[in-house]
């Protein structure tokens, strides 16, 4: 593919955390995964909305409401774009990755999973995309198996023909790129597989829609979920992409205003899609935002963001390996990896790094991830972890690298 | 600010910790984590004539935590079990010597504690209720 360097000293201008100080030292923003930060594009739309054409959206026939129905559903074609799906009623807003998961184990899950039948996760999974069919699954006395993983955080797929041939599997619900280590899943060889059994399949792409091109006609799976907070938006805007034929047959998911088309004593008539699945006043603001957000992304480019992580991973893995003590997770292999790097620093327990860190001015996660049963795999109660994204630069790992020796000095390893 | 929480001291009671392990004949077990971090502590406690006759910790967790614990074993060993409904927030951290630490990681420092005096209450709710009831109300669990 062609890509060009990003222009990062130019991008960095747009983004006013970036100027920040923390303990005397520049803000060092190394926690992408959890959200990234806010253009002053995104900020000031959120405010001009406010500012200029505060109004609640698709029913008033009055000048601003028609200008703020406009922005939100611009939005939609925006989305409906990004991802490349064939229609806009295939894009749900949502509050966040989270909500349109147990939209969908909520509406989907509770009219086709059955007694006895199988939902496949993996190892890998963010608790998001693991609670909410633990939770349908308890109600409908179905079950979960789990593809597992080996110490790499590589995907166990000689398991998954066994398991769908020994199972009535009825759903593969997978993350596209682990939250924790960054890891690729191969999902477009693994759609084409399940579809081949007929089995629908939900892509938690809330690590990944941020980060590499995403076309869900290509991938060709049911759903598909992601944030906005992690890809430049605000908080509080999540997607759900579904396929128009499934979305159709499903039950809403909240009833209330908007959602319906007419409502009398005792029954109801629902929406045409997408607003049956927005039922009460959405998130107007912030999905404005997002739309925002969305134009940055592009005017970059995916390919090039895509890119400028690797680059970036690459250079902070050769720095990190060079380190006493240093284990490191993940794939070796960069092509199926993102731009998140985990790792343990000899004793160092990951929340005692993190402060540390923290007097030089860098911020990175510290913990379980909301990862807990891939935790358990890899026998680490936590790890630390530093994810990347286009503001980030090499600079900024050589701080990262030198805080990292001051704490190897501290705890004498 | 990290050279004066990481001192010789935490990071003896880190690699060294007093007082850790399991109690095969513990009177009391409890367990307590911290979901923010996932720090985890259990204490086991021997209880004789109302005095802790031997305690001990499990756990894994940050430096602060399972230091912290280890010196609130030594703080409490051969001490009245009820003592523990008196010891502070400020006791602990002025223990470790850590009083600038902000609010998430006060909350490591204090893991320990709260286990503590959870199975003080613990131990008493099946001999004497009433006991339990009023140590309850009387601890800060927060």
């Amino acid at each position: 593919m062609q890509t060009a360097q990003l222009e990062v000293n130019e991008i960095r201008k747009d983004f006013p955390i970036l100027s920040r100080t923390i303990n005397g030292k520049p803000l060092v923003y190394f926690d992408n995964a959890a959200t990234t930060q806010k253009p002053f594009s995104v900020i000031n739309a959120i405010s001009d909305y406010y500012a200029s054409y505060n109004a609640n959206i698709h029913r008033a026939v009055y000048q601003i409401a028609e200008e703020a129905t406009d922005a939100y559903e611009m939005t939609r074609d925006k989305v409906c774009k990004f991802i490349n799906a064939h229609s806009r009623e295939e894009i749900i807003f949502t509050r966040n990755a989270t909500e349109a998961i147990n939209l969908v184990a909520y509406s989907w899950g509770r009219k086709v999973i059955g007694k006895g039948d199988t939902i496949i996760l993996s190892e890998l999974e963010h608790h998001s995309n693991i609670v909410p069919w633990q939770m349908l699954c308890k109600e409908k006395k179905a079950k979960i198996e789990y593809l597992n993983v080996d110490n790499n955080g590589n995907l166990d797929l000689g398991k998954l023909e066994s398991c769908i041939q020994q199972n009535n599997v009825k759903l593969i619900s997978l993350s596209h790129m682990s939250n924790a280590l960054g890891n690729i899943i191969p999902i477009e060889s693994m759609i084409k597989y399940a579809h081949s059994f007929g089995i629908p399949f939900f892509v938690d792409g809330a690590q990944s829609v941020p980060h590499i091109r995403t076309d869900v006609t290509d991938l060709n799976c049911e759903f598909l979920a992601f944030s906005g907070h992690k890809m430049l938006g605000p908080t509080g805007v999540g997607v759900l992409y579904a396929k128009k034929e499934i979305l159709e047959c499903m039950n809403p998911f909240i009833g209330g205003g908007d959602m319906i088309k007419e409502v009398h004593k005792y029954e109801t008539t629902y929406n045409d899609l997408p607003y049956k699945y927005e039922g009460g006043t959405p998130n107007i603001a912030d999905v404005i935002g997002f739309s925002h957000a969305l134009d940055y992304l592009n005017k970059i480019g995916m390919d090039n963001i895509r890119r400028h992580e690797l680059d970036l991973t690459k250079y902070a893995l050769e720095c990190l390996s060079s380190l006493k003590g240093m284990k490191l997770y993940g794939d070796d292999n960069l092509s199926r990896r993102g731009g998140i790097i985990s790792f343990n620093l000899g004793d160092i327990h990951p929340h005692d790094l993190a402060t540390i860190l923290n007097d030089n001015g860098i911020a990175i996660r510290s913990g379980h991830h909301c990862a807990q049963i891939l935790m358990e795999k890899l026998d680490v109660s936590a790890t630390s972890r530093a994810s990347f994204y286009i503001y980030n630069t090499q600079e900024e790992i050589n701080i990262f690298i030198n805080a990292l020796g001051k704490a190897i000095k501290l705890f004498r390893l | 600010m990290s050279d004066d929480i990481y001192r010789e001291i935490i990071l003896d009671h880190y690699r060294n910790p007093r007082n850790k392990g399991k109690l095969e004949d513990a009177d009391v077990v409890i367990h307590d984590s911290n979901p923010l971090c996932g720090d985890q502590i259990d204490i086991y406690l021997k209880v004789k004539d109302g005095n802790i006759q031997d305690i001990k910790f499990d756990g894994r967790g940050c430096a602060i935590s399972q230091a912290s614990a280890s010196m609130l074993t030594e703080m409490i060993i051969n001490k009245p079990l009820t003592n523990a409904k008196d010891i502070s927030k400020d006791d602990i951290l002025e223990n470790i010597g850590l009083t600038n630490l902000g609010p998430a990681r006060i909350k490591c420092a204090l893991l320990s504690l709260k286990v503590l005096k959870m199975g003080m209450v613990k131990y008493y709710e099946d001999k004497e209720p009433n006991t339990a009831q009023k140590l309850e109300k009387d601890s800060d669990l927060y």
